[in-house]
């Protein structure tokens, strides 16, 4: 019955196949499916990478990461090798370059007029800025990873130079808010990214908003006492360093919802809405 | 097929795209044709979706461009071929669209294969490339995803005339397996030997559309003779609408029309013939001349 149905199916197959349309013919009516959310996240991975700059930046993740290891081996007192030193030493650095890799994911679009071709063949601008918030985020939290195995092995290492036994001082907890604050400062990077459209003043408005204002603040704060109690609940920076080096309460916790929503949550909106908005030229 | 309704794009109190409709129509390659700063790319750009249109619309085989679920397989878009990223490998680029669009990675090494672009040239930073291998590599992009209609804003720029000669025969055979070109020039020459259709655009209006055919004869007969001003004359006569031109007249009429008047009016004419080109490019200046930023001079 089967080879029945099947062999007139087969005859009409020449033996020769018949010469193979040039690909410059415009196909005939074929399915086109939809773009999946995690391709655009994997191209938008991909973009990350594939320059001189992205490459060394990224890697400048990894190098930051054994060069600070290194310098606590070498400079640290014995009594101060301990997991926490090295996750600071290495934290310091990475929270620097983590959201400046946000900032160019967003930026270089506009910079380097990518965008052009990058809306034209995804023309869901919201879309695409959500797929590069997700890779900047898969990315910053790659690199805690990275960082925290440095660490312990520099600690490791450390511990056995020294000769006394290795201090493990980092809970799942505090390893949980470290991995927040630098997710909050890549999200400052996108944000940044989106508000100025451009890396040159993306970078400048960084280097205020973690350079500038942590000390136009803390100077308020020293010399105006009715500031004092204020500043947790203005100064972004204050509330989210301490997500590093303190056990967070609930107070402090509303500080920080707080600080961010005034430093990054709205501006990031009024931002997305401009993306969505503007021509690309 | 594009279709263009009622296109206006206005910047404040400045009009960019003024009442704008037009068809580029399957099959056929249209030339969209205008002064620099007459509004073709801002025309492209709310093709595809980048700039929002003040009022009216533009629909690609029926739909808007944000209907579609894949754009880069139904419509292959160049709209600046500078508008790449400096540091990336030309087959980086390329890789990347491919990417977007779901394609397997062959078609990179085809497609740059198709457009010109060697191995070598396409290992190379894109900051290291010519503006025409830009073009080359900007129309790879626009071709990876075999789509059926093609928008190219100034394609030819940078283009050597081996180049612009690769692209018509490229285009036409675009055009002929049934798709749809849309490419604009400030270049009249660029855009005659390769159009089908044109649209003239002068300050953001259409000034004249048609097949080339047309336009060609809307541009007239071109005769010379060694007695202009008798047959100016005997022409007038003949209700025929005559501009001097060196040694001879270009006339609204066909040649055998001209050629008749003469002969009744026994003149010996030295030459006779539509006036193809020369006609097309003087009113291409004519239709331009009011709005083209250099009318006051000329």
């Amino acid at each position: 019955m089967t080879t029945q149905i099947q062999a007139p199916t087969q005859t009409p197959t020449p033996a020769t196949p018949a010469p193979a349309r040039t690909p410059s013919a415009p196909a005939a009516a074929r399915a086109v499916r939809p773009i999946p959310t995690t391709r655009l996240v994997g191209v938008e991975l991909r973009k990350m990478f594939d320059t001189r700059a992205g490459f060394w930046l990224m890697a400048s993740v990894g190098i930051v990461a054994v060069l600070a290891t290194a310098a606590v081996i070498i400079w640290a007192p014995d009594e101060a090798i301990t997991q926490n030193t090295f996750s600071t030493a290495i934290g310091m650095p990475l929270s620097i370059v983590l959201p400046i890799i946000a900032i160019l994911s967003v930026t270089s679009e506009y910079s380097q007029r990518t965008g052009l071709t990058t809306y034209t063949l995804v023309p869901w601008r919201g879309r695409v800025m959500t797929a590069k918030v997700v890779a900047t985020l898969l990315v910053g939290v790659a690199a805690m990873f990275v960082a925290l195995a440095v660490g312990a092995l520099g600690n490791v290492v450390g511990s056995a130079i020294t000769g006394l036994d290795a201090t493990w001082d980092i809970t799942l907890t505090q390893f949980g808010n470290i991995v927040l604050a630098n997710v909050l400062g890549m999200l400052m990077g996108s944000m940044l990214g989106v508000l100025f459209r451009s890396s040159a003043g993306a970078i400048v408005g960084y280097f205020v908003y973690s350079l500038v204002l942590p000390v136009a603040f803390g100077t308020l704060a020293a010399f105006q006492e009715w500031f004092r109690d204020l500043q947790p609940w203005v100064d972004v920076n204050f509330a989210v360093t301490r997500l590093y080096d303190q056990t967070m309460t609930a107070e402090y916790w509303q500080q920080l919802g707080v600080s961010t929503l005034v430093w990054l949550w709205i501006p990031l909106a009024l931002g997305l809405r401009a993306v969505l908005r503007a021509e690309v030229k | 097929m594009i279709s263009v309704e009622h296109l206006t794009k206005q910047y404040g109190r400045f009009t960019a795209v003024d009442n704008v409709s037009f068809t580029a129509a399957t099959g056929r390659v249209t030339g969209f044709l205008g002064p620099n700063g007459a509004g073709k790319s801002t025309t492209m750009r709310i093709m595809v979706g980048l700039t929002r249109p003040s009022s009216g619309q533009v629909t690609i085989t029926g739909r808007d461009y944000r209907e579609l679920v894949n754009p880069g397989l139904e419509v292959g878009v160049l709209l600046d071929a500078s508008a790449q990223h400096a540091g990336r490998t030309g087959r980086e680029i390329l890789a990347i669209a491919a990417q977007t669009m779901g394609l397997p990675r062959v078609r990179v090494a085809e497609t740059l294969a198709r457009v010109g672009l060697t191995e070598e040239e396409a290992e190379r930073r894109v900051r290291n490339y010519s503006l025409g291998m830009r073009q080359r590599l900007g129309i790879a992009t626009a071709l990876i995803g075999d789509p059926q209609v093609l928008v190219l804003d100034e394609p030819a720029n940078g283009l050597d005339p081996a180049g612009i000669r690769w692209m018509r025969d490229l285009l036409r055979g675009f055009a002929d397996d049934g798709g749809t070109v849309l490419l604009s020039s400030h270049l009249l020459h660029e855009i005659e030997v390769i159009a089908d259709d044109l649209v003239v655009i002068g300050q953001g209006r259409i000034v004249a559309q048609g097949s080339k055919a047309e336009l060609l004869a809307a541009a007239g007969t071109l005769v010379r003779t060694t007695d202009v001003d008798r047959l100016a004359r005997a022409l007038h006569e003949a209700a025929v609408v005559t501009t001097p031109i060196d040694g001879g007249l270009r006339a609204d009429a066909d040649p055998e029309l001209v050629g008749e008047t003469a002969h009744r009016a026994g003149i010996a004419l030295r030459e006779l013939r539509a006036a193809d080109g020369a006609g097309l490019e003087e009113m291409f200046l004519e239709l331009t001349a009011e709005t083209a930023r250099e009318g006051a001079a000329a």
